[in-house]
């Protein structure tokens, strides 16, 4: 009985509560992903799906692009559009972070009661489905919607504004659909942020600024970078919302992807696609986490 | 004199302003939504009269009630698989002993389908699936759903264990209680709120999923999310917000009924102080 | 260890569920909008089946679920330009129409038809025109040429809708151009790209035909690349659009019921083509859509106003080309040009 020692006891206990998680995404999210990198070295099918011959051509694409006169060309489009998903994304956590930090913190200060209430109202879009929120969203801003009727009424207009179908729909309807992303996390920073050492740095004559920089900031900054990156990924490689609210004018990489995967029908260029947003992500969760380091630092 | 002033030094000007614009912002879409749910006219944004007939339309449709269905499955198996996989690595990663290697390699797994983008796990998923040749109908979703749910139910329920007074579990050992039952009688009702949290989390993710279902459902796979795709894509009726209102109306039960069992304590953040 | 038999005995159990449930089962994949309810209820109370049905938006996505072997339809319904591929790339197979009474209904020139060599992939379930639509409310200009679309004067100009799937926007450019369909030269395509390009800052939206029908009806768009059958829904709650023949023609197509590989439930399948072949049925599927139909005795079943309908009656000599069938080479050519028109 006392034969197990205490490390035996932690190795097994390790083992037993690890493994279902490493199995589990081992087999059905490192392998697939290991098979998407595989797949974009191979020959596109004729007609769609791929052949297992090794090509590079969906990387050489990346970089060229045959004309439709079969003239090689640098391929523009494709860092048009890798630009603007990276300045739309960027531009998402910006806004998410400027209306979550004081919503969180605002509502993080309040007394229990109101802050459960304002959570539950905080939690409850969030609940309902994403289709749904993006699709009242074209009922607001379409041309007779209720923008344009209310400004139309106020008499700021007399014709109807196009508000849908542009990049600005885009990006209000990307930072809608993840705010809360943003907001939860910071919340939980700021609620465990101990009051005394608010009141610490009041007492050491800090402005309200001085405090924000250099005690809130670095305590909540774990929750800040949580919050961007559940907010900068799904937005990087977000489909729905540029499809819904972009009209199909403006592509980002999660809708040139998935056009790979249907109407264009090339799968191993929807593959280096794919793995070029992959290592674009870990390239900006890296930076991400130098800077939360230094900030801590 | 000093707290009332410490009180005024802790809140900051505007922050409150920002707060009503953000309540704003969230509600005015979901509000016009419903508004127009009752709209008579075929048209979805110009305003008729007063109508429950997009309802009745919606009601009788059974293609959604199948798509209702599904969703459900899908969701509640997702939500118990991926509490059933982050629970126990939850518990293993907190605990003292674990070497690192082992806990960061887990998290990292485990941290997967926050950082790679929807899309390309919705390829990935896809091809896997293809070349595996593993075609169990919605039980392809329902593997998917459950994987990508993992760190939505594991981040809950390691922000519950570390805030967790290790104390009270050491006292519990200092009285003699076994480990397990230590765990059973201190940890686990501590850590409830957290689990609950963690489920609700994975619920919705699952519940709201598009891309990864879009790529990996096939015959009769079709869930929520995809039917109302359908009907924005191609049939842009008023019943679109009836069926949305009706969505709205079933994360409100849910959210009500996870209030009232977890006490209140729902975002999962909340201190062991309180 | 224990979680993940747990999942693994719960994922079985559903899909043995889902098996033994599979008996008396009809797996559709259709355009979304587009099966009637009505006829699926009568068809499920006459016969027991019951049917299932999922939905996409474009032939393009249909065919790589196909290729992707995520499927287990037992019925799809896709152009016929696309029937070719589908045949070809090894997804339908014949659906055994000589075994089926209602053959007869069917008007003979189906079975024949270039997409059909054997005259047993697939039978129509309805057929239309491509062209676009004006909103007479706004703009009473005569119109008679896509020129009026894709170079569209002030008026129109950021009131356009387009569509997003490619071989139905291209098809509509080059009809104008007077460029034949599923071109393999580089030059003409290129010609085919610079006038999308130059009529791009005037679309309003990429869309699907059920989404543009809604903003004609709704006055976000004044003209509109769209399906005939869309226009006849959207005339009725709009009487002032029009569909437009120009003078260059229409593209025409047939949407085709057809039975993958591997369809699990093949009788079943057979049985409901078999159903749909019936003159009353055929007709609930105009009434529900409004296109025409494959079954010439429907029309007695048929509404008086789609019987009427201009929208499907092709005025004396307006052209009406059929959507071909696209190499990989074409094919190809008009995935670069999509790619780079919506860069």
């Amino acid at each position: 009985m006392t034969t197990t020692t205490r490390a035996q006891r932690i190795r097994r206990r390790t083992i037993l509560g690890l493994t279902p998680a490493v199995t589990m995404m081992g087999a059905f999210m490192v392998i697939p992903l290991i098979l998407v990198v595989v797949m974009s070295f191979m020959t596109r099918g004729q007609y769609g799906g791929i052949v297992w011959e090794f090509s590079t051509d969906a990387y050489q694409r990346l970089i060229y692009v045959t004309r439709l006169d079969g003239s090689l060309a640098y391929n523009l489009s494709f860092l048009a559009i890798l630009s603007r998903s990276l300045v739309l994304a960027g531009l998402t956590t910006l806004i998410c972070l400027l209306i979550a930090f004081p919503t969180a913190f605002y509502v993080a200060r309040q007394s229990q009661r109101t802050k459960s209430i304002l959570l539950l109202l905080i939690m409850f879009p969030f609940w309902s489905n994403l289709l749904v929120r993006t699709t009242s969203w074209i009922i607001i801003l379409r041309d007779f919607g209720f923008v344009n009727q209310f400004l139309m009424w106020v008499g700021i207009t007399s014709e109807p504004i196009t508000l849908l179908f542009t990049n600005g729909a885009i990006l209000v309807g990307l930072v809608y659909v993840y705010i809360p992303f943003m907001i939860l996390p910071i919340y939980t920073s700021v609620e465990r942020l101990d009051n005394g050492l608010l009141e610490a740095s009041f007492d050491l004559f800090a402005t309200r600024f001085q405090t924000v920089r250099h005690v809130i900031g670095p305590l909540t900054m774990p929750g800040i970078i949580a919050g961007s990156i559940l907010v900068f990924v799904p937005s990087l490689g977000a489909f729905i919302t540029p499809d819904l609210l972009g009209g199909g004018k403006k592509l980002m990489l999660g809708s040139l992807i998935h056009l790979q995967f249907t109407t264009a029908r090339n799968w191993p260029y929807g593959a280096s696609l794919s793995v070029l947003l992959l290592a674009a992500v870990l390239i900006a969760m890296f930076i991400l986490a130098r800077r939360a380091i230094r900030a801590r630092g | 004199m000093a707290r009332a002033q410490r009180r005024k030094l802790t809140s900051y000007p505007g922050f409150g302003v920002i707060t009503i614009f953000f309540f704003g912002f969230l509600y005015l879409p979901i509000m016009v939504l419903i508004a127009f749910s009752f709209n008579s006219s075929v048209s979805i944004s110009v305003w008729e009269t007063f109508s429950f007939k997009w309802y009745a339309e919606a009601i009788g449709n059974t293609d959604l009630q199948k798509a209702v269905v599904n969703t459900l499955l899908v969701a509640v198996v997702a939500t118990i698989g991926a509490v059933l996989i982050a629970l126990p690595a939850a518990v293993v990663l907190t605990g003292q002993g674990v070497s690192k290697r082992a806990a960061s390699t887990a998290t990292g797994l485990m941290s997967l389908p926050l950082v790679v983008p929807e899309i390309v796990i919705a390829i990935a998923t896809l091809v896997f699936f293809t070349s595996v040749g593993i075609d169990l109908g919605l039980g392809n979703v329902m593997i998917a759903h459950t994987v990508f749910c993992v760190p939505f139910a594991l981040l809950p329920i390691v922000a519950r264990l570390r805030s967790l007074d290790h104390r009270l579990s050491e006292a519990a050992y200092d009285l003699y209680a076994s480990r397990p039952r230590a765990f059973r009688l201190i940890t686990l009702p501590l850590l409830a709120p957290g689990v609950v949290s963690g489920a609700m989390l994975a619920f919705i993710v699952s519940f709201d999923n598009f891309i990864i279902t879009l790529m990996v459902a096939g015959a009769g796979g079709t869930t929520l999310p995809l039917y109302i795709y359908g009907l924005v894509k191609t049939q842009i009726t008023p019943e679109l917000n009836a069926v949305s209102t009706g969505v709205l109306l079933l994360s409100l039960v849910l959210l009500t009924c996870a209030y009232v069992l977890t006490g209140g304590r729902i975002a999962g953040s909340t201190g062991a102080k309180d | 260890m224990k979680s993940i038999y747990g999942i693994l005995a719960l994922t079985t159990c559903l899909t043995v569920a889902g098996a033994a449930y599979a008996e008396g089962q009809l797996n559709i994949y259709n355009w979304a909008g587009y099966t009637p309810p009505d006829l699926v209820k009568k068809f499920e109370a006459e016969t027991g089946i019951d049917v299932t049905i999922d939905t996409y938006d474009t032939n393009e996505v249909l065919l790589s679920k196909l290729q992707a072997g995520g499927g287990s339809y037992d019925i799809i319904v896709t152009a016929h330009s696309f029937i070719p591929v589908h045949a070809a790339e090894g997804l339908i197979q014949p659906i055994g129409l000589k075994d089926m009474e209602n053959i007869e209904n069917l008007d003979p020139q189906y079975l024949t038809a270039d997409w059909n060599p054997e005259g047993d992939y697939g039978v129509p379930w309805q057929w239309g025109t491509t062209a676009f639509a004006v909103d007479r409310t706004v703009y009473n200009e005569p119109v008679d040429s896509y020129e009026t679309l894709f170079t569209p004067p002030g008026a129109l100009q950021g009131k356009i809708g387009m569509f997003k799937g490619a071989s139905d926007l291209i098809s509509l450019a080059q009809l104008y151009l007077g460029v034949p369909f599923c071109s393999e030269d580089p030059s003409e395509m290129q010609r085919v790209l610079e006038v999308l390009l130059a009529q791009k800052p005037h679309v309003k939206v990429y869309g699907g035909g059920g989404a543009m029908r809604e903003q004609l009806v709704s006055g976000e768009l004044i003209a509109a690349s769209n399906y005939s059958g869309q226009i006849v829904r959207g005339r009725e709650q709009k009487p002032e659009l029009e569909y437009i023949y120009p003078k260059e023609g229409v593209a025409s197509w047939i949407d085709v019921v057809a039975i993958p590989k591997g369809a699990q439930n093949y009788e079943n399948a057979q049985e409901f083509i078999n159903y749909i072949l019936q003159p009353e049925h055929a007709a609930m599927l105009s009434n529900h859509a409004g296109y025409s139909n494959g079954v010439p005795a429907s029309r007695e079943f048929m509404r008086e106003d789609l019987l009427a309908a201009p929208e499907l009656i092709v005025p004396d000599g307006i052209r009406v080309v059929p959507l071909a069938t696209c190499t990989a080479a074409a094919s190809d050519l008009e995935a670069q040009l999509m790619t780079q028109l919506l860069e």
